[in-house]
């Protein structure tokens, strides 16, 4: 036991390497290693009749993918979509994270917190049906709009983005509180010295300072967006995105869907390499 | 920062509203609850506790939650071991490809479910069928916890990335071994940074739909599932109703705790 702490504390190596073992093993081997067959498995094809996997290599899926004038469509209308929601929730989130992390008294600031958490722990499909009976026809939101001659937006893409922006806002809200709180008063004030008024604070000191934080709640908004395909079948009424396609192949062409199921995920790694630069994905 | 008076209103006038749009569906919830009306129309048609009464004897929703309560805990323990195991390689070793290895963990949460969960349902068919072992709560425990590590890893590696290593090394320098000093002083130091990712690892395997779509085998039925199967069917609509208000106020005391343990690192970002 002695020999074994002392061959230990003397090589790091060896430390090192029975740290990464067993997770290692798990995220690279389990993990990225079923993605990748997964993967390999858009350049098979199946049997039209039966439904099987035939093990031939052909690019026809990943052509199709790039030919088919509706697999383009819906693949740029999630993009849009995750694009629009993250735009969204970047709005909403600024004012609402300003003042729980520097206007509120600090007294009120850990339950402001909580505030903001509860919802997000709260059940994903409980919200979105709680959105579907308030965009039915004649529900909460056609009742409050009415007296004002408007209507709801009812089911569709509007719907879509909007309860997608809901569902999604908490998860841009915090790390814009925390970032927000992180900046010192002195720098705020150094600036303010330096004679610059509210809004050039707010523009050259401020918003640099927050923008990853930003950038790691975009990381949310955007990949939880553009693989969602459960509330668009709640409230999108026949609006697909490529969630949808993905599950609607997988039981009868599972290399369709596979090579389908490629487009957001070459769209989300991109995104978090881009955003990776900004060093926002350490303060998810 | 200076703020003008108008501009306080605004922001706080801003943030009421941003409030209430982010509590009114939950409200709505509580109202059906108790709304007399199986389809839910507004305005409410009366009151009644008829359907928390029912709720309370519902055989399905009790055998769906501890299932979820199952999972989440076995999914919880696998990603504290394996999320704090790299945690500590990255904070306090530097070797190649220790970027890409903090890359990687996110992926799994970044990536959409329904990829995760058909290939680790590919996997498993392939993998552990011949070997005896189908579908079932393990293999939702597994595909839970693979989501799961990245908060705690990002917990824990927050909390290293602020403790200097010197304390470990003084220890050893007294003559602690490795094990001893990260008995003695490094899990002190970083016990409620695992306690706080453990709990939003938990809240969100008892939350996961996706995945566990495709890695729960026949009769495993975790609380989302029994959700999503039953919140369609006018009969079973307002039980889910009353289900999800007693969720969301029992998700108060977790939310609550962890923000509190977290609160030296940022508080409670760390989703």
């Amino acid at each position: 036991m002695t020999k074994a702490a002392g061959m230990l504390h003397r090589s790091p190596r060896l430390r090192l390497a029975l740290l990464l073992a067993a997770p290692l093993t798990w995220l690279v081997v389990a993990y990225l290693g079923s993605l990748a067959v997964l993967f390999l498995s858009g350049l098979w094809t199946t049997d039209p009749f039966t439904s099987d996997i035939v093990r031939s290599w052909t690019l026809d899926n990943f052509r199709a993918l790039v030919t088919t004038e509706v697999y383009r469509r819906v693949a740029l209308r999630s993009i849009g979509v995750a694009l629009a929601v993250t735009a969204l929730c970047v709005v909403i989130a600024f004012p609402i994270a300003f003042y729980t992390a520097r206007v509120a008294r600090p007294r009120w600031r850990p339950l402001l917190v909580v505030a903001l958490l509860t919802p997000l722990w709260a059940s994903y499909l409980v919200k979105a049906y709680a959105w579907r009976v308030m965009l039915a026809r004649g529900g909460l939101l056609d009742w409050l709009l009415t007296p004002f001659g408007l209507d709801g937006p009812g089911y569709g893409l509007t719907a879509t983005i909007l309860v997608l922006t809901y569902l999604w806002l908490p998860y841009m809200i915090l790390p814009i509180h925390a970032g927000l709180e992180r900046v010192p008063d002195s720098l705020l004030d150094a600036s303010a010295d330096l004679g610059a008024r509210t809004a050039r604070t707010l523009r050259t000191v401020l918003l640099p300072l927050v923008l990853p934080s930003v950038a790691a709640g975009s990381v949310f908004t955007f990949s939880l967006s553009l693989g969602d395909y459960i509330a668009v079948q709640i409230v999108g009424g026949k609006t697909q995105l490529i969630g949808n396609l993905v599950y609607s192949n997988i039981t009868l062409d599972l290399p369709l869907a596979a090579a389908l199921g490629t487009v957001p995920v070459v769209v989300i790694v991109l995104y978090l390499l881009a955003v990776r630069r900004t060093g926002a994905l350490s303060s998810l | 920062m200076h703020l003008s008076r108008p501009a306080r209103v605004a922001l706080r006038v801003g943030a009421l509203l941003g409030f209430t749009v982010l509590y009114v569906p939950l409200l709505l919830v509580v109202v059906n609850s108790l709304n007399p009306d199986r389809s839910s129309s507004w305005p409410p048609a009366g009151f009644t506790v008829r359907w928390w009464r029912d709720a309370w004897h519902s055989a399905g929703a009790r055998d769906a939650l501890w299932t979820s309560v199952k999972a989440g805990l076995g999914a919880t323990a696998i990603a504290l071991v394996l999320g704090t195991l790299i945690a500590f390689a990255v904070a306090r070793y530097r070797f190649f490809g220790r970027e890409a290895i903090s890359f990687a963990v996110v992926l799994p949460i970044a990536l959409p479910g329904i990829i995760t969960g058909v290939a680790l349902n590919t996997a498993f068919r392939t993998v552990l069928e011949p070997l005896g072992i189908g579908l079932g709560l393990f293999t939702v425990v597994v595909g839970h916890a693979t989501f799961c590590v990245v908060v705690v890893f990002n917990n824990v590696a927050a909390r290293l990335n602020r403790l200097p290593g010197s304390y470990e090394e003084a220890a050893m320098d007294l003559g602690a071994s490795p094990l001893r000093a990260f008995r003695d002083i490094t899990f002190p130091l970083t016990r409620s940074a695992l306690a706080a990712g453990g709990l939003l690892a938990f809240a969100l395997s008892f939350d996961e739909i996706v995945v566990t779509t495709f890695t729960a085998g026949p009769g495993v039925q975790t609380l989302p599932i029994w959700i999503f199967s039953n919140m369609a069917r006018p009969q079973q609509a307002p039980v889910v109703n009353v289900v999800a208000v007693v969720l969301v106020l029992l998700s108060v005391i977790p939310v609550y705790a962890a923000q509190r343990l977290s609160s030296d690192t940022t508080a409670g970002s760390r989703v």
